[in-house]
């Protein structure tokens, strides 16, 4: 744990900006405001955010489904995502979007993804940067663990290898692939170990530990930066709800939920190594949990109060303006 | 008679010819979920949208088969399995996905019987999603069946109401050749009698849903009922429509078609795809090809723009044809001169 305790609050922001951000939306949906499905990415805070903290706005992410996270711990315009959730006008995607298709190119968010897997080979795109323009760049990809068994991924991992391109392949395994089980889906049952034969390093970790992400994030990072291509991290960290919400989760138990909530909190983990640490005071951290509830709060209402696009709008932006 | 909905005549269909056939088996994703893993005895998921919900408990993994996310190798799979004798049922969750796959199903599946010389058949059948209107956005409400059926060696098929959907799925299952039946996200919980023993309703038949002799309008899937809720204002505005519902676009039933027009001199085509090279233009090409001195006014063809399905509800509202659009299309045709 070497980081300034600036980095540790801001660890605990992107982190807590997530839980923040999905209990809210939680709650939106449950009172029928949001227009489509939503899957929240509680319980698996510390992934996106030990990642993005050790990438800057010209490195680049590509996102999933679950994506809300990703756009956050990237520094995603919080108010302009929370509008493109509620398919508003002045959403990042114009309302066109909505929840599974947010993103923010100008923080190198490349976008939420709603084909499985799709989004491997667009990260390794981005890394092309590095090699036609020498830009120093690293580009990561956000991968489930059902999406670790789609041919773009193992295609994605292998050119990525080849060409010897700064990627990351951030493998999240929360254990489900909507209702069906890892053990079931993944042959082999090692998603890293199918990386490391793709002749990548490889890491496996407890993606509920901020630091363990972090670390192996700050090392693939700096060998990405230094030319030696990608690498591919494996977390393990259970989402706590749903597939998507109005999921009832027939495929597991109360136990199951109770576990994880009780023992896999990223943030009460983070929370308890910190301040035992002496790293951070507490109320530090609750000062962050406060003012995050009002910087939430305020987005939600302002994105729910904010006008839906006009009608007009519905033909714009499949090509560029005028060329077509 | 029973009423089921659109949704438990697809699975009685599957049921039935599974019972019937043993060589019918169902492959896809999220079929079993949790149901798949050893420690896990609660019920079988049956898809997330339900559509094969009791197989799993009723015939068992040996021809309910669970598959990773890996649509090249399902589809790929089905093809396979199908020229060698098997006859799968396989579930693409939405047709979107097809962009995953499409090797499989456009270089393989359609051209075996061609390329090989009529050796075997590929007796396989695609159900997959199709639609807007439910708010699935951009990548999850495609109406990609112009695509489909623009592919020599493919049969698509979109049903638009429960008993179809039963007798066209017994149908396509028994077809000797690859089926991609479309089935429409909004019309899953869409009422209808349906009888509970097994029967076909033919590939390549369309049928009359009301007869008149003013305008022929063909609609295919989800706007078959939209265009119904249509007909008492078009009675008003005196305009007597005959509605077809073609059933089948490959192969498509052009002779009801050519029929009808020849009897109204008008037409009108209700298509959810893309607008350019729409199943829409098709059926008004050949129209005009085959009984063009019928015709008292232009074909018409309603379809969305030509843009992606957009998220925002009031966008995707507009994005569909809906009645006042269709009526005054109608009025439009009928006071042609
Ligand atoms: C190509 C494709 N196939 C199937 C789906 C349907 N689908 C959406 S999410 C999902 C499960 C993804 O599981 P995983 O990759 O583990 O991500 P998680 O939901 O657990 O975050 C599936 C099958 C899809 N969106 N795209
Ligand atoms: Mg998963």
């Amino acid at each position: 744990m070497q980081l300034s305790k600036d980095k540790l609050l801001d660890a605990y922001t992107r982190m807590k900006k997530i839980r923040v951000f999905e209990e809210t939306m939680r709650d939106e949906f449950a009172k029928g405001t949001v227009p489509a499905f939503i899957h929240l990415y509680i319980g698996q805070e510390a992934i996106a955010s030990g990642i993005c903290i050790e990438l800057n706005d010209n490195d680049t992410i590509a996102s999933t489904h679950r994506g809300h996270g990703h756009c956050l711990a990237k520094n995603s315009d919080l108010e302009r995502m929370t509008m493109e959730i509620f398919c508003r006008a002045d959403g990042l995607c114009e309302g066109k979007g909505g929840s599974m298709h947010i993103a923010d190119l100008s923080v190198g968010m490349l976008g939420a993804n709603a084909i499985v897997g799709a989004n491997a080979p667009i990260a390794v795109g981005a890394a092309l940067r590095q090699r036609v323009m020498g830009e120093n760049l690293v580009s990561a990809a956000f991968i489930g663990d059902g999406a670790s068994n789609q041919g773009a991924v193992f295609e994605a991992m292998n050119l990525a290898s080849v060409l010897k391109l700064p990627v990351l392949f951030v493998f999240e395994n929360n254990g489900y692939a909507e209702f069906t089980g890892v053990d079931y889906h993944c042959g082999g049952g090692d998603i890293a170990g199918r990386a490391e034969g793709f002749g990548m390093p490889s890491y496996k970790l407890d993606g509920s530990d901020f630091f363990a992400v972090q670390e192996a994030a700050a090392e693939a990072v700096e060998r990405a930066r230094r030319g030696d291509g990608p690498s591919a991290i494996e977390c393990y960290a259970k989402r706590w709800y749903g597939h998507f919400e109005g999921d009832p989760q027939h495929y597991r138990t109360k136990e199951e939920l109770e576990a994880i909530r009780k023992d896999s909190d990223p943030l009460k983990i983070f929370r308890q190594k910190v301040e035992e640490a002496g790293l951070v005071e507490s109320g530090d951290l609750d000062a962050i949990d406060k003012d995050l509830l009002s910087q939430v709060t305020n987005a939600v209402e302002k994105a729910k109060n904010s006008p839906l696009p006009n009608v007009e709008e519905l033909t714009t932006n499949v090509y560029e303006k005028g060329s077509y | 008679m029973t009423i089921k909905t659109y949704r438990e005549a697809i699975i009685e269909a599957m049921i039935l010819e599974m019972k019937r056939d043993e060589k019918v088996f169902v492959i896809g994703e999220d079929i079993s979920g949790g149901r798949g893993c050893d420690d896990f005895d609660g019920e079988a998921a049956g898809g997330p949208m339900g559509l094969t919900q009791g197989l799993w408990d009723e015939f068992g993994a040996q021809r309910v088969i669970d598959t990773p996310i890996s649509e090249t190798a399902i589809m790929g799979a089905a093809a396979g399995a199908a020229l060698s004798g098997l006859r799968p049922i396989a579930e693409l969750m939405f047709s979107d996905f097809f962009g995953v796959c499409f090797d499989q199903i456009y270089n393989q599946a359609a051209k075996f019987r061609f390329m090989y010389g009529d050796q075997g058949a590929t007796p396989l059948v695609i159900r997959t999603m199709i639609g807007a209107g439910i708010g699935c956005g951009p990548q999850h409400s495609q109406s990609p069946y112009s695509i489909f059926a623009n592919i020599p060696g493919l049969k698509v098929v979109t049903p638009s109401n429960p008993y179809d959907a039963k007798g066209l799925l017994i149908s396509s299952i028994r077809d000797n050749d690859p089926v991609i039946f479309c089935e429409h996200k909004a019309l899953l919980g869409m009422d209808g009698e349906v009888p509970d023993e097994s029967y076909e309703v033919p590939l390549g038949k369309g049928k009359i849903l009301k007869e008149g002799n003013d305008i022929s309008i063909v609609a295919i899937g989800q706007m078959v009922g939209v265009v119904q809720n249509c007909i008492k204002n078009l009675e008003k505005k005196g305009i007597s429509a005959e509605i077809i519902d073609p059933r089948s676009l490959s192969p498509f039933d052009d002779e009801m078609v050519y029929d009808s027009v020849e009897k109204t001199g008008r037409l009108l085509v209700l298509d959810e795809s893309n607008p350019v090279c729409s199943f829409g233009s098709w059926i008004t090409s050949m129209v005009s090809e085959e009984v063009f001195s019928s015709l008292k006014a232009p074909t018409k063809v309603l379809t969305p723009p030509h843009c992606p399905v957009p998220a925002a509800p009031n966008l995707e509202a507009a994005y569909l044809p809906d009645v006042e659009t269709i009526i005054s299309a109608s009025e439009n045709l009928k006071n042609y001169t």
